[in-house]
């Protein structure tokens, strides 16, 4: 298996002072890597120190595989006009020099990524008009025209109803299938177990494995500070804490 | 003669209406990504900022370029100097260090020691504008069309989401460092025209206008491109039957194509949610 990424003993954080550590790991290709924890629990400092932003202040990490972050799309400007062809374009832009513009072998790799994410005939829509759902797999196109084959997807499920998950749930298969690593920072724990992965961080990693030999309550109630609760029915949920405070975020920013 | 043709005429409102497209070639496109940008602000006070290194140009004979981008050294290091004090905030000490500047370049631009055409620098000649005026004009207009042209997708890209295009790997600075410096070489164009005190006028009326039509870029920058023109030409006319200033009818002009264009787009959004349906 094509190891895409790996880390041993990390530490990382910003002006010397580690927001993470202890984190170790193996990204292989094909695989579907479900990253829990808190926010302000270090999700976002180590999608940082994988796409190089920070440096490891301890241990070990090797990306060796093109990488591209998928940001949270009420990051980007709703109200700015571009379609959504300009911002799949718009990861091809590192690989052109600063005088050349994307041409037309640019805008066929563009127009294929929306195609793959199932939004071929959305080319020329407004990029704030389209759904949540939808304007994820416009970003999602943008790292494949980017060629990244390790994606890092910032809590892509938020705030998407329940058919647009299950579409962007299924192109995440289909990423993994194609040979990519997908890295999907979540809440939701029972997502998590379908994946072939988890990392469970909480300033310190507390797991990584197989859903199934790492998602004990005790490894959950350590990565979320104990505040789980039990739905009839339902089995076992994770309440996270101020899940929507953001004042509590510290270095938990969106990946910048 | 028509009326349309009358001003034609005259050699001085010929060529302030050649001046007026240059403008508006110069700010169209440019006034799209200062709207966009959030630099309206920031646009008002490079112009401001300027001033008394334009003044100083003026009266020493040194390049007004040269004088300009000096007299902004000045003023950016002004403004650096005044946000480390305490308790005042980058807005307070832009506001405070460009009303300085500004201050003391009005007050040598309007000293009677100062040559009449210096003062000019404050409110514009456009109707004196001459054939050496309308080609630098076009030069420098053609430069920074060519630098949007360029930049463009970056200029897209960094606009949409500035922490994504990091993460893509493109460099942020340095196209941020091109838009500013496009700015004030479009100043440097509008001065002659328009005056420091309306220069911005055109530059971000005619894009603002242009947000309120249309939704899309390339056409918003067409659509800034027509109305900073029909502003311009709008003005010219203005003032060559009603006897007003000139650059202040031009900034007549491009305030009332926004107001009609806010008053439109607010018509059309209430017939659209249906607040007239009875």
């Amino acid at each position: 298996m094509t190891v895409l990424a790996r880390a041993d003993g990390l530490a990382a954080g910003y002006d010397g002072t580690p927001a993470i550590h202890g984190v170790g790991f193996r990204f292989d290709a094909g695989s579907r890597i479900g990253l829990l924890g808190p926010n302000g629990g270090g999700k976002t400092t180590l999608f940082r120190a994988l796409l190089g932003h920070l440096r490891a202040a301890e241990g070990t990490l090797s990306v060796d595989a093109p990488i591209s972050t998928v940001p949270q799309t009420d990051h980007s400007r709703l109200d700015y006009p571009v379609s959504a062809l300009d911002v799949a374009l718009m990861g091809s832009l590192p690989r052109l020099a600063w005088w050349q513009r994307p041409g037309r072998a640019q805008r066929e790799a563009a127009r294929a990524a929306l195609e793959r994410v199932g939004l071929d005939g959305h080319a020329r829509e407004r990029f704030g008009a389209l759904s949540g759902g939808q304007r994820q797999r416009v970003l999602i196109a943008r790292a494949l025209v980017a060629d990244a084959r390790l994606l890092l997807l910032d809590e892509p499920f938020s705030g998407l109803d329940s058919p647009s998950s299950d579409r962007l749930e299924s192109l995440i298969d289909d990423l993994a299938a194609g040979g990519n690593a997908v890295v999907i920072a979540t809440h939701d724990v029972s997502q998590a177990r379908r994946w072939d992965a988890v990392l469970c961080i909480n300033r310190r990693q507390l797991a990584f494995g197989p859903p199934e030999q790492v998602l004990s309550r005790e490894v959950l109630e350590a990565t979320y500070g104990g505040q789980i609760i039990e739905i009839p029915g339902e089995g076992r949920g994770i309440l996270p804490p101020h899940h929507h405070d953001h004042h509590d975020h510290g270095a938990d920013r969106g990946p910048a | 003669m028509t009326p349309l043709l009358d001003p034609l005429a005259h050699g001085s409102s010929a060529r302030a209406l050649l001046e007026v497209v240059i403008l508006a070639a110069a700010g169209g496109a440019l006034g799209c990504w200062i709207v966009l940008y959030r630099l309206a602000y920031a646009a008002e006070s490079l112009a401001h900022g300027m001033f008394p290194g334009l003044v100083l140009a003026a009266l020493t004979g040194i390049p007004l370029l040269l004088g300009g981008a000096a007299g902004l050294a000045v003023a950016v290091a002004g403004v650096a100097l005044a946000s480390r004090m305490p308790e005042t905030d980058a807005d307070a000490a832009v506001a405070i260090v460009v009303t300085t500047v500004f201050g003391a370049g009005v007050l040598l631009a309007l000293s009677p020691d100062s040559p009449p055409g210096v003062a000019n620098l404050l409110f514009g000649s456009i109707l004196g504008v001459s054939t050496v005026d309308l080609l630098a004009g076009t030069g420098l207009t053609a430069v920074i069309l060519a630098v949007l042209w360029v930049l463009h997708p970056r200029l897209q890209a960094i606009g949409f989401d500035r922490g994504a295009a990091r993460s893509l790997g493109l460099r942020v600075l340095p196209v941020d460092a091109a838009l500013l410096g496009l700015l004030g070489l479009a100043i440097l164009v509008a001065v002659e025209g328009l005056g420091n005190l309306l220069a911005v006028a055109v530059l971000v009326g005619p894009a603002a206008t242009a947000r309120l039509l249309t939704d899309r870029l390339v056409p918003m920058m067409a659509l800034a491109t027509g109305a900073a023109a029909i502003a311009g030409a709008g003005g010219i006319y203005l003032s060559y039957y009603a006897d007003t200033a000139a650059s202040a009818s031009i900034a007549l002009c491009v305030v009332g194509l926004y107001l009609s264009a806010a008053a439109g787009s607010g018509l059309q959004g209430r017939l659209r949610t249906g607040s007239y349906d009875r």
